[in-house]
C-alpha cells in the first residue's frame, strides 16, 4: 500500500536516515517513539508536506515522492487538531468535498455518516473554539475520513486529551479501523496506546527504525537495549473485562485467573502491571490490595541493585525487588511465593 | 489606610501621573481647537467649495493608495511571513525606511523617479498619465510613505495562522491558491484590515512628500497650510478643524467594526 525507501529527514536535533517502511492496505500501523521532533515530519514527508532530502515514496504502486499533497489522497491530523477556527464544525468536515465540488446530496450524506459514526450530530453548528479536546480531535478526524482518503495519518491523537475522552476516543479509532479498514498510520510515545491499537509497531530511535513487528513480538522479543528500555519490561495482558456481581470492582479475565481492575471498560482489552507495584511475600498476608496470587519463580534476572523476577502463576508475572530483598528472602528459580498487588494499580487499555 | 494604599501602590500612582501627562498633552490641542471654532465659520467653511473639493480628494487618493497598496502589499506580507530566505530581513529593513526619513525627503526621492524626465515618469507619461502636479502623484506619494503599516500589519496576521492549518487544508485537496484564499487570507483578514485602516488615515495626513511632487490638485493638509501661509491662523483653523473630526469620525467607525466583528469568534 504505501512504501517508503530510504528516506532521510534532518531537522538539526532529529535525524533519521535511511527509514524503510511497507504498509499493507488496511493495516493499522504504529510508529513509536520517545517524545520530541521528528515523528511529525515523518509524517508530513509521506504526505508531501515536508521536502525530502533524500527517498522515495509509493502509493499504490504509484510513485508520488514528488507529487503535490492534494493529489496524494492522504489525510492527516494533528495532535493539536488544527481546526479551521473561521469555519463551522459542519464546514470543517465538508472543507475537502466542498473543495472536490461534490454534490450537496452527497455532502449530506458524508456529514451524515460522520456524525453518526463519532456522535457529534449536536456540535455542527459550534465554531470549533467553543468544543473540547475530545470533541475536537472527533471533528478532526472526521474532517480527514470526509474525503476517504487512501492513507489516513494521526499525529499523536490521544496524547493531548484527558484520560477519560482518551479511552473513548481510543476505542473508536480501533472501532472504525475494524469497521472500514483505512489503512492508518498512526505515531505515538505512548507504548500501550501502540499496543492496544497497532497491526504492527515501528519503534524509531536513535535516528532509526529499530524494529518493526507485531505488538506482542516487539514486547516479548525486544530486538534490542534501546526497543527494550523503551517497551520497559512489563507485564502486559490481553484478556477481557466482565463486571463483578458482588460490588463495583471489574474483573479481568486472562489465562484463568482473575484479576481486580478498576475502569469502565468492558469486553476484550490489555491489561498492564508495573514489575515494582508488586509485592512478593513467603505467604498469603491480609491487607487492601485486591489481588493475591501464588506461583513458582522460573526466572531471575540480575540488574546490580534490583532484579527482576519471573512467576509463572499461570501468566507470568515479572516483578521488581531489590538485592537486599532478594538475600533476605532467600529467593531462587523453583521457590513457591505469593505476589500482591492493588487492583488500581492494573492499567486497563 | 490612604497613607498604607500610597505606600503599596507607588509604582502604579506615579505611572498613571506621568501617563495622564502624555495623554493630556495629545488631546488638549485637539479638543481645544475643535472647541474653540465658531460653529458658524466651521459651518461656512463646510460649504467652500474649495474645501469640500480638497477634503474630498484627500480622502479619494488616500483610498487609492490603499487599495493599490492591498493587491501589491499583501503577496509580499505573505512571503516575508511564510518563507525564509537570503536577505530576507534586508527586504523586512528597506519595506520600512519610508517610515523613518523626512518626508519632504521622500518627495525629493519620489520626484527623481516619477518626475517628467525620469525612468517611470516616462514609462506612464507614454500611455498619458504624469505624476507632477496631478493626482496620480499624490496617490504615488501616499503609496510610498504608507505601504510599509499595511505590509508590516499583514505579515504579522500571516504569522498567527499556523501554516499546519495551510497544510490540512492541501491534503484535504486544496490547491496552494485555494488555501490561500480560504484559509490563510480570512484568518489574516482582521491584522490586513487593521494594517488597511492604518495605510488610509497615514495617506491622508500626508503632507511633506506631497507638496514636493504634486502641490496641486489640492489636498486637504496642503490647503490648510497655504492657507496658514496667506491668511494666517484664523482661515486656516477651521479646514483643520473639519480634516481632524472628518478623520476621527471614520478611524472611530472603522476601529469599531474591527473589533466588533472579533467578538463573533
Amino acid at each position: 500500500m504505501i512504501e517508503v525507501r530510504d528516506l532521510w529527514v534532518d531537522l538539526g536535533d532529529f535525524v533519521l536516515r535511511g527509514a524503510n517502511l511497507d504498509i499493507s492496505a488496511g493495516e493499522y500501523f504504529v510508529i513509536l517513539g520517545p517524545t520530541g521532533a521528528g515523528k511529525t515530519v515523518l509524517l508530513e514527508s509521506m504526505a508531501g508536506l515536508y521536502p525530502l532530502k533524500r527517498g522515495r515514496i509509493w502509493l499504490s504502486g504509484q510513485e508520488v515522492t514528488r507529487l503535490q499533497p492534494e493529489k496524494r489522497g492522504i489525510s492527516i491530523v494533528y495532535q493539536d487538531q488544527m481546526l479551521f477556527p473561521h469555519l463551522t464544525v459542519r464546514d470543517n468536515i465538508t472543507f475537502g468535498l466542498k473543495i472536490r465540488k461534490s454534490s450537496p446530496l452527497e455532502m449530506e450524506q458524508t456529514l451524515g455518516w460522520l456524525s453518526e459514526l463519532l456522535g457529534i450530530h449536536h456540535l455542527l453548528d459550534r465554531k470549533p473554539g467553543t468544543l473540547s479536546g475530545g470533541e475536537k480531535q472527533k471533528i478532526a478526524l472526521a474532517r480527514a475520513l470526509s474525503v476517504r482518503p487512501r492513507l489516513l495519518l494521526l499525529d499523536e491523537p490521544l496524547s493531548a486529551l484527558d484520560p477519560n475522552s482518551r479511552e473513548v476516543l481510543q476505542r473508536e479509532l480501533r472501532q472504525i479501523h475494524e469497521q472500514y479498514r483505512v489503512t492508518t498510520v498512526h505515531v505515538t510515545h505512548d507504548f500501550e496506546e501502540a499496543i492496544a491499537l497497532a497491526d504492527r509497531v515501528a519503534v524509531i530511535g536513535d535516528g532509526s527504525i529499530q524494529q518493526i513487528g507485531t505488538p506482542e513480538q516487539i514486547f516479548r522479543q525486544p530486538s534490542s537495549e534501546f526497543v527494550a528500555r523503551f517497551a520497559m519490561v512489563r507485564n502486559i495482558f490481553r484478556g477481557e473485562v466482565r463486571s463483578s456481581c458482588k460490588n463495583e470492582d471489574a474483573l479481568f479475565d486472562v489465562d484463568g485467573i482473575r484479576l481486580a481492575v478498576v475502569t469502565e471498560h468492558r469486553g476484550r482489552c490489555h491489561a498492564s502491571l508495573r514489575p515494582e507495584d508488586i509485592i512478593v511475600s513467603h505467604a498469603p498476608f491480609p491487607s487492601s490490595a485486591r489481588n493475591s496470587f501464588s506461583g513458582a519463580i522460573t526466572g531471575v534476572t540480575d540488574k546490580g541493585s534490583t532484579l527482576l523476577l519471573t512467576i509463572k502463576v499461570p501468566p507470568d508475572f515479572v516483578c521488581l525487588v531489590t538485592r537486599n530483598s532478594f538475600d533476605a528472602m532467600e529467593l531462587s528459580v523453583g521457590k513457591q511465593i505469593y505476589i500482591t498487588f492493588k487492583a488500581s494499580a492494573v492499567n486497563i487499555f | 489606610m490612604v497613607k498604607e494604599w500610597v505606600k503599596s501602590n507607588k509604582l502604579t500612582l506615579t505611572f498613571v501621573l506621568l501617563g495622564a501627562i502624555i495623554f493630556l498633552f495629545v488631546i488638549i490641542p485637539l479638543f481645544r481647537m475643535i472647541f474653540a471654532s465658531e460653529p458658524g465659520i466651521l459651518r461656512e467653511t463646510l460649504f467652500d467649495p474649495e474645501v469640500t473639493k480638497a477634503i474630498l480628494l484627500t480622502l479619494y487618493t488616500a483610498l487609492i493608495a490603499t487599495g493599490v497598496g492591498f493587491v501589491l502589499g499583501v503577496p509580499l506580507a505573505y512571503l516575508l511571513a511564510r518563507h525564509e530566505f537570503r536577505g530576507k530581513r534586508i527586504v523586512e529593513g528597506l519595506i520600512d525606511v519610508p517610515i523613518v526619513v523626512p518626508h519632504t525627503a521622500a518627495g525629493i526621492a519620489l520626484l527623481f523617479v516619477f518626475g517628467r524626465n525620469f525612468l517611470m515618469g516616462r514609462v506612464f507619461g507614454s500611455v498619458g498619465i504624469q505624476f507632477v502636479d496631478s493626482t496620480a502623484g499624490i496617490v504615488v506619494a501616499m503609496l510610498f510613505v504608507s505601504v510599509p503599516f499595511l505590509i508590516d500589519s499583514a505579515k504579522e496576521g500571516f504569522k498567527k495562522v499556523d501554516v499546519r492549518l495551510e497544510k490540512v487544508a492541501r491534503t484535504l485537496g486544496a490547491s496552494p491558491w485555494q488555501t490561500f484564499f480560504k484559509i490563510s487570507f480570512p484568518l489574516a483578514w482582521r491584522s490586513i484590515l487593521s494594517g488597511n485602516i492604518m495605510m488610509w488615515a497615514r495617506g491622508i495626513s500626508e503632507f511633506g512628500a506631497i507638496i514636493i511632487l504634486a502641490y496641486h490638485p489640492m489636498i486637504a493638509p496642503t490647503l490648510i497650510y497655504e492657507r496658514f501661509e496667506t491668511y494666517g491662523l484664523t482661515y486656516s483653523r477651521p479646514v483643520a478643524v473639519l480634516l481632524i473630526l472628518i478623520s476621527l469620525i471614520i478611524f472611530v467607525v472603522l476601529r469599531t467594526l474591527v473589533k466588533g466583528g472579533r467578538k463573533g469568534d
